[in-house]
């Protein structure tokens, strides 16, 4: 059993795990960062941007270098376990020469596809007159400018898919419910658990008959809007494969959410306005219904708030649709009838308005001052974009950023100088080191595998040993283009066996409890599944040559000699010996047994625990007594 | 007794040994046994039995009713226990074998009544009250009593055990009760046969492997020494203190709890203290002891007035222990200047214990309040390390919010960085003890260290409420100790920047979605207004900043504490001038109405009580300090009045009164003392009669005359003592006028008002027509008859014993009532 490890970043896994003669890929996360390295694509011509000095290559050729870990066209199934953790999928449906299936809950596949077409669409509605890609070479890019010069890998930077792609990708993906059970080529077993961290996220168990396989990655235990998590069936796995877990440890969602509310209040009532970049989906839920709660004590009625995205109003939607997959509380208003989450009531007392995008209905309705929740968190493209270049020369205004995936640092940097507030409560549900600690000791794996960052405290934090995955026995940890060996030995395999095949055994008692039976039978496997049948009956002995191919196929049944078991007692052995005229007997102790000496006859017997030898000089006769004398003493069957 | 009483008794003596009827609750029973005991203290026992011969009746059919409820059964033990404590009257008791057959064998001690707890528990209180003269010892012996109670003591009750424990504690001080000065009593060998009796069990205890029986005779022994000092508890303490030696010499040391107790017990008896070996043993505890019990001992030890200096400072090294391993962990430096040295073997002890998580949050958490307790003691250690101790605790804070950097290789620090990270109830109990600190302020460097640490507990997004009430509760602390130069323009540094920084993040919290967060802000900033109102810097600071609107915006908060916060500071702003008004240039958006009538709104229409109540406060007190607002005193009362009149709360309206009694006070000429921003100087004094007539223009007596009728006892009481000022003071020799037609529809009017109607006074009172109510009501028996609590007709015994016999009567009448 091995583990391919495609990916360093821990919180956008992806594994491709080798189990049972099946290649399964676990998650596919698109780790966006390296966009941080390129300039803002603006909504509206920004003349501050494009003033900006190019940089021009003198002369030099491109070069891809292309290392593979494993050919991913051999994957046959892909699991995936939340809408984040699928950003790669068309790069590997499309470019690899996959042909397998895909497994997705039907929230993660929609809202997926929400993700998906909200960063085509903004990539694509701001086409670029060029590209360039020469700057690649690595000879190039070690005289640019850093974090570009020490970029890793930049040969394996793609451009971004189209919707075409994304459709067909998705297009493979076949959907599955919490709890059901999958069976991959009969050999091993897939099976999504809720995870508790967004709508239809899930865990997996990979079983076989005799080995359990969890993979966990990104849960909570929060209870926010989704369905909470399944600990108790990760129980007795051999071995738990743990990722997504919080990014920002020392951060507590429910102090980052005071914290988001009190600096919005305070600079909406300051007459400011307030930027939240987020995804279209998720946190945002949540936060919405928390603003809900809070917006009239706060006297914050009168100040519009603005989702804008090319898929909100999908979003908005299709949250309130998936009433089985959300917690119990959500699950109990569908029966009110009441929708679910309370932005429904938002938009009707339009308090909270949608748009897909600046342009159009957006620009007649806006008023400031306001709370405008948009796209993409990176602040490199999308509609924040345009945003951050209209409020940032005004500290009135502020920028708070709730998603963890990119540092507000270098997401700002091209926006400098800026004037505009910066707040960063990153909000991240998903599990801590405390809870991981407490869900290892609940679940209790034999074995536990995660990336190599949960196995050491954060850089940063260098002292904070509490901020590491702390178990026993230690993890073992992987990083980027590392294949681990997973640390246990499939030992066991079930094999049915046809009744007549069971009804024909005769099981002879050998201890209390315990029957055995020999049996002689054909191996049938097919589609890794193992079946004895009886043996076929030897044809009757007839002339005509097509009767005797036929035989010819028939493997040969010889007759078995019987199983012999039990122990030999020396005393009573050599007793025997000596009533059947064999004198002069000495018995000598070995470590694994006994040797009987029979010095007239020069013949020595070793008696060991599972092997009985008797030695003599070329007497076949004195050989057959003495087998004869020693299988009195064994039972056959 | 009155006869009334003598009268019922024989019939409720009757009911309660009839086992068919229905049993008055145990409130009742218990009642009767307190009216029994008044009796019985009042007078002789032997009279009431005389008197009363149902009693003796009642106690000699107790033990022979067959299925007598446990209740009535332990009543009698304990009635009996009661008359028997006199001894002429346990003599007549005896003489009928009647204790005997109660307490003895032959009553419910053998029987199946036993079972119960509270039939047990009247049997030891029974004894407990009847072992109050020499005679009972001998009785108890001839019972057998002693090898009961002792072994009740383990009884699975703890009511029970515990007063099995006490019992033996009594009987002991009885069988060995000398006088009280003069020689240690008998020597050893001579004392009563119950006294060794009882030693022999305690020594037996004391002596047996099993922590439970130890605990046992230790608690009978702390008890012992708690309450009798007398000479013979030393004779006592010399026969036993090898055997408590003995239990400290294992280790660990079993029931170490109670042995604390029972040391502290023994060091707070004058009669003990001054034994020299009980020294030595406290030293040899607080060696053995296991940290998170030699920390009680310690405290207990410190706060003696006649600690040994080596003892005490031994005392001090272990209690601080904990926090030394804290400091080790941070810094790996020797311990800092000034701090006790402890012994090296307790400092592996206890940085065994904080290497578990719950071990260490119990221990520091002990530790810290032990010595938030210790700080302000007179007897607390000198040289106090006050700036050690500071170090120590910001060290604790710094664990806490993970900004501690543990010394490289110190597996202690990783643990603690591991175990308090977040850790909410370590973070109260060192930001109380930070809080406790202040006074002795310490080395300007560490208070900047306060202020840093301050700041960033009350900036984190990760402090919860109930830490961010007590990092709000040090800061104002330790902002009121900061030195302010003599010109009182600004505090000196390190104050000056932390307020700097500080009106942001209060800026920030104002407006935090949790109202506990929300309401700490608001009280906090209401004390540091207090405070710091007359420093000009501070004001111009507040004044720039949102926090005054802020406070106007909260009194609109949902949450009823927030609002009720948010009015007590902007009022508390407003009397300082600080409040945002609309004309003010700093806030430009401020509100569009002036204070008064925000908070006359908040009393008119909010709908919980604590909003109005803190407005009525903000009232009352703008009225004593003679505020702006107040100037037209006249007019405010009396909008005051006319809104507080119809509100539903009491406590309300008790400050309506209260604000009644400050207008009155101001008019009569005794003004309490002014405000120093006083915007209104107090008016002169005024003749008696011009104070009437203002009490009258602002509806005053209107206001206390309902008051003095309403059903919520405070209220009339309040109104009842104004009403006698006012009288007292307005009209000490008037006549009697006529009675006008002023004074007669007063008069109905008060009619209505005593039958509990909401009626309202024809037009505004006459001062002549008030005097003349007022003269006409009893004010003085209606004080009297208020001061009386509510229920004391309900209190009388004769009334426990008409109830006690109505419930006996109600069972027929229950009978009919079911189908």
């Amino acid at each position: 059993m091995k583990l391919y490890c495609l990916s360093g970043h821990p919180t956008l896994p992806c594994n491709v795990l080798k189990f049972k003669s099946t290649t399964i890929m676990l998650d596919c996360g698109l780790d966006m960062t390296s966009t941080l390295n390129f300039l803002p694509l603006p909504l509206v011509q920004s003349p501050r941007l494009s003033n900006l000095p190019g940089w021009s290559l003198k002369d030099g050729n491109v070069f891809l270098d292309k290392t593979e870990l494993i050919d991913l066209s051999t994957v046959d199934v892909i699991l995936i376990s939340n809408y984040h953790c699928m950003m790669a999928l068309p790069y590997i449906t499309e470019h690899t020469g996959f042909t397998g299936t895909v497994y997705a809950t039907e929230p993660t596949v929609q809202i997926g596809r929400l993700l998906m077409e909200e960063l085509v669409n903004f990539i694509e509605r701001v086409p670029k007159a060029q590209s360039a890609s020469v700057w690649k070479n690595k000879d190039v890019q070690r005289l640019l400018p850093s974090p570009l010069k020490d970029a890793v890998e930049v040969s394996t930077w793609r451009r971004c898919y189209s919707l075409q792609e994304v459709n067909s990708a998705l297009s493979k993906i076949q959907l599955v419910g919490y709890s059901q059970k999958i069976e991959l080529f009969g050999a091993v077993q897939v099976t999504p658990l809720s995870s508790g961290y967004a709508l239809g996220s899930s865990n997996w168990i990979i079983q076989s008959h005799y080995e359990k396989v969890s993979y966990v990655s990104g849960s909570s235990l929060l209870t926010t809007h989704p369905q909470p998590m399944d600990q108790a069936s990760l129980k007795n796995s051999d071995v738990l494969v743990l990722t997504g877990l919080t990014q920002i440890p020392t951060a507590n969602p429910d102090g980052m959410v005071g914290e988001f509310f009190s600096s919005l209040a305070l600079t909406v009532r300051n007459g400011g306005n307030v930027l939240v970049p987020c995804y279209p989906s998720g946190v945002i839920y949540d936060l919405l219904e928390c603003l809900y709660q809070y917006i009239d004590s706060a006297g914050l009625s009168s100040i519009p708030f603005y989702f804008i995205s090319p898929v909100a109003n999908s979003s908005l939607e299709f949250s309130q649709i998936f009433a089985e997959w959300l917690c119990h509380n959500k699950q109990a208003k569908v029966y009110l009838p009441e929708p679910p989450f309370p932005h429904a009531e938002l938009i009707q007392t339009n308090k909270l308005k949608h748009y897909p995008s600046i342009h159009g209905d957006f620009s007649n309705d806006f008023r400031q001052p306001c709370v405008v929740f948009t796209g993409h968190p990176s602040l490199r493209f999308g509609d924040v974009v345009h945003f951050m270049e209209l409020w940032g020369k005004s500290s009135l205004n502020t920028v708070i950023f709730t998603e963890p995936d990119f540092s507000y640092l270098e997401a700002l940097a091209p926006y400098q100088p800026l004037a505009m507030k910066c707040i960063y409560c990153p909000i991240d549900t998903r599990l801590n080191f405390i809870q991981v600690s407490k869900l290892l000791k609940e679940v209790q794996p034999l074995h536990v595998v995660c990336p190599e960052q949960y196995t050491q405290p954060p850089p940063a934090q260098a002292h904070r040993m509490d901020l590491m995955i702390d178990c026993q026995p230690p993890p073992m940890s992987y990083r980027r283009a590392e294949v681990l060996a997973l640390p246990f030995k499939r030992r066991y395999e079930k094999i049915e066996i046809m009744p007549e095949l069971a009804d024909s055994l005769v099981p002879m008692e050998i201890k209390p409890g315990i029957s055995l039976a020999t049996v002689s039978a054909v191996l049938h496997t097919k589609d890794n599944k193992h079946v004895l049948q009886p043996p076929p009956r030897p044809a009757p002995p007839a002339g005509g040559k097509k009767r005797k191919r036929v035989n010819d196929d028939i493997p040969d049944c010889k007759v078995l000699k019987p199983l012999l078991s039990g122990s030999i007692p020396v005393e009573q052995f050599v007793q025997t010996l000596e009533k059947h005229g064999f004198s002069d007997i000495k018995v000598e102790d070995t470590s694994k047994g006994h040797i009987v000496l029979l010095q007239e006859a020069e013949t020595l017997i070793q008696i060991e625990e599972d092997s009985t030898h008797i030695i003599c000089d070329n007497d076949e006769m004195l050989r057959v007594r003495l087998r004869d004398l020693v299988l009195k003493f064994l039972q056959k069957f | 007794m009155d006869p009334e009483c003598s009268r019922l008794l024989p019939a409720l003596c009757a009911a309660l040994a009839d086992p068919g009827q229905p049993v008055a609750d145990d409130t009742c029973l218990e009642k009767l046994l307190d009216w029994f005991k008044s009796v019985t203290e009042a007078g002789s026992s032997l009279q009431l039995l005389r008197d009363s011969p149902c009693l003796v009746e009642l106690l000699l059919q107790v033990p022979q009713a067959p299925g007598l409820s446990p209740r009535v059964l332990a009543f009698a033990l304990r009635l009996a226990g009661l008359l028997a404590a006199q001894e002429a009257c346990f003599q007549f008791l005896q003489q009928g074998e009647l204790l005997s057959g109660l307490f003895g064998e032959a009553g419910p001690l053998g029987g199946a009544a036993w079972m119960a707890p509270t039939v047990r528990s009247g049997w030891i209180q029974g004894l407990r009250s009847l072992a109050q003269h020499p005679r009972a010892l001998p009785f108890l012996a001839e019972l057998g009593a002693l090898d009961t109670v002792v072994a009740l003591q383990g009884d699975s009750s703890l009511f029970v055990a515990s007063a099995a424990g006490q019992l033996l504690a009594h009987i002991l001080g009885l069988a060995l009760g000398g006088p009280a000065e003069g020689p240690p009593g008998p020597p050893a060998c001579d004392w009563p046969a119950s006294a060794q009796a009882v030693v022999g069990h305690l020594e037996e205890a004391l002596s047996a492997a099993t922590a439970p029986r130890a605990t046992q005779a230790l608690h009978v022994l702390t008890t012992t020494f708690g309450h009798c000092h007398r000479p013979w508890t030393q004779g006592l303490w010399a026969r036993l203190s090898p055997l408590v030696a003995r239990l400290l010499e294992k280790d660990p040391v079993p029931a170490a709890h109670p042995l604390v107790d029972l040391l502290l017990s023994v060091a707070r008896s004058p009669a003990l203290s001054s034994d020299r070996g009980w020294w030595e043993m406290a030293a040899r505890a607080l060696g053995s002891l296991r940290p998170a019990h030699a920390g009680p001992l310690a405290l207990g030890l410190l706060t003696l007035q006649d600690c040994p200096q080596a003892l005490s400072a031994q005392a001090f090294a272990v209690l601080l222990q904990p926090l030394a391993c804290v400091l080790k962990a941070a810094a790996q430096a020797p311990a800092p200047p000034g701090w006790p040295a402890g012994p090296e073997g307790d400092a592996a002890a206890v940085a065994t214990l904080l290497s578990s998580r719950s071990a260490c949050v119990g221990l520091l958490c002990q530790t810290l309040a032990h010595l938030e307790l210790l700080q302000p003691l007179p007897q607390r250690p000198a040289p106090w390390p006050q700036a050690p101790l500071l170090g120590a605790v910001l060290t604790v804070l710094r664990f806490c919010n993970g900004s501690a950097v543990p010394a490289p290789g110190s597996d202690l620090g990783g643990h603690l960085c591991a175990v308090l990270a977040g850790c909410a109830r370590v973070q109260r109990a060192a930001l109380g003890l930070l809080g406790a600190l202040y006074e002795d302020a310490g080395p300007p460097e560490l208070v900047t260290q306060v202020f840093a640490v301050l700041l960033d507990y009350l900036r984190s997004p990760d402090s919860s409420p109930t830490v961010l009430k007590k990092a709000f509760q040090a800061a104002l602390q330790w902002l009121l100790s900061a030195p302010t130069p003599p010109g009182g323009c600004a505090p000196d540094p390190p104050a000056q920047p932390f307020l700097g920084e500080l009106l942001p993040v209060l800026q920030r919290r104002l407006c935090s979605p949790c109202w506990e967060v929300r309401d700490s802000s608001l009280e906090f900033l209401t004390q540091l207004a207090g405070h710091w109102a007359g420093q000009a810097g501070f004001r111009h600071a507040l004044l720039a900043s949102e926090v005054p609107e802020l406070a106007w915006q909260l009194l609109q908060d949902p949450e009823s504490y927030v609002r009720a916060s948010a009015v007590t500071a902007v009022g508390q702003l407003a009397s300082r001038g600080l409040h945002a008004t609309p004309a003010g240039p700093e806030c430009p958006g401020g509100p569009q109405k002036g204070v008064l009538p925000e908070l006359l709104g908040v009393l008119a229409a909010d709908p919980e009580g604590f909003p109005r109540r803190a407005a009525m406060q903000v009232f009352a007190r703008w009225l004593r300090d003679g505020h702006a607002e107040a100037a037209d005193a006249e007019r405010f009362v009396a909008r005051v009045l006319q809104a507080a009149g119809r509100d539903l709360d009491w406590e309300v309206r008790a400050q309506g009164l209260e604000l009644g009694r400050a207008f009155l006070e101001r008019a009569l000429g005794r003004p309490g003392p002014p405000c120093p921003d006083a915007a209104a100087a107090p008016e002169p004094a005024a003749p008696a009669a011009q104070a009437l007539r203002a009490a009258c223009r602002v509806g005053l007596p209107e206001f206390a005359l309902r008051a003095l009728f309403d059903c919520d006892r405070p209220v009339a009481r309040a109104a009842c003592a104004l009403l006698l000022l006012l009288r007292d003071q307005a009209a000490p020799g008037l006549s009697l006028p006529e009675a006008g037609p002023a004074v007669a529809a007063l008069e109905a009017a008060l009619q209505r008002w005593r039958a509990g109607e909401q009626a309202q006074p024809p037009g505004p009172l006459e001062p002549e027509a008030v005097l003349a109510v007022l003269r006409s009501l009893d004010l003085e028996g209606l004080r009297g008859a208020l001061a009386e609590s509510s229920d004391h007709v309900e209190r009388n015994p004769q009334s426990l014993l008409q109830d006690m016999l109505a419930t006996a009567g109600l069972r027929g009448d229950n009978e009919a009532d079911c189908y």
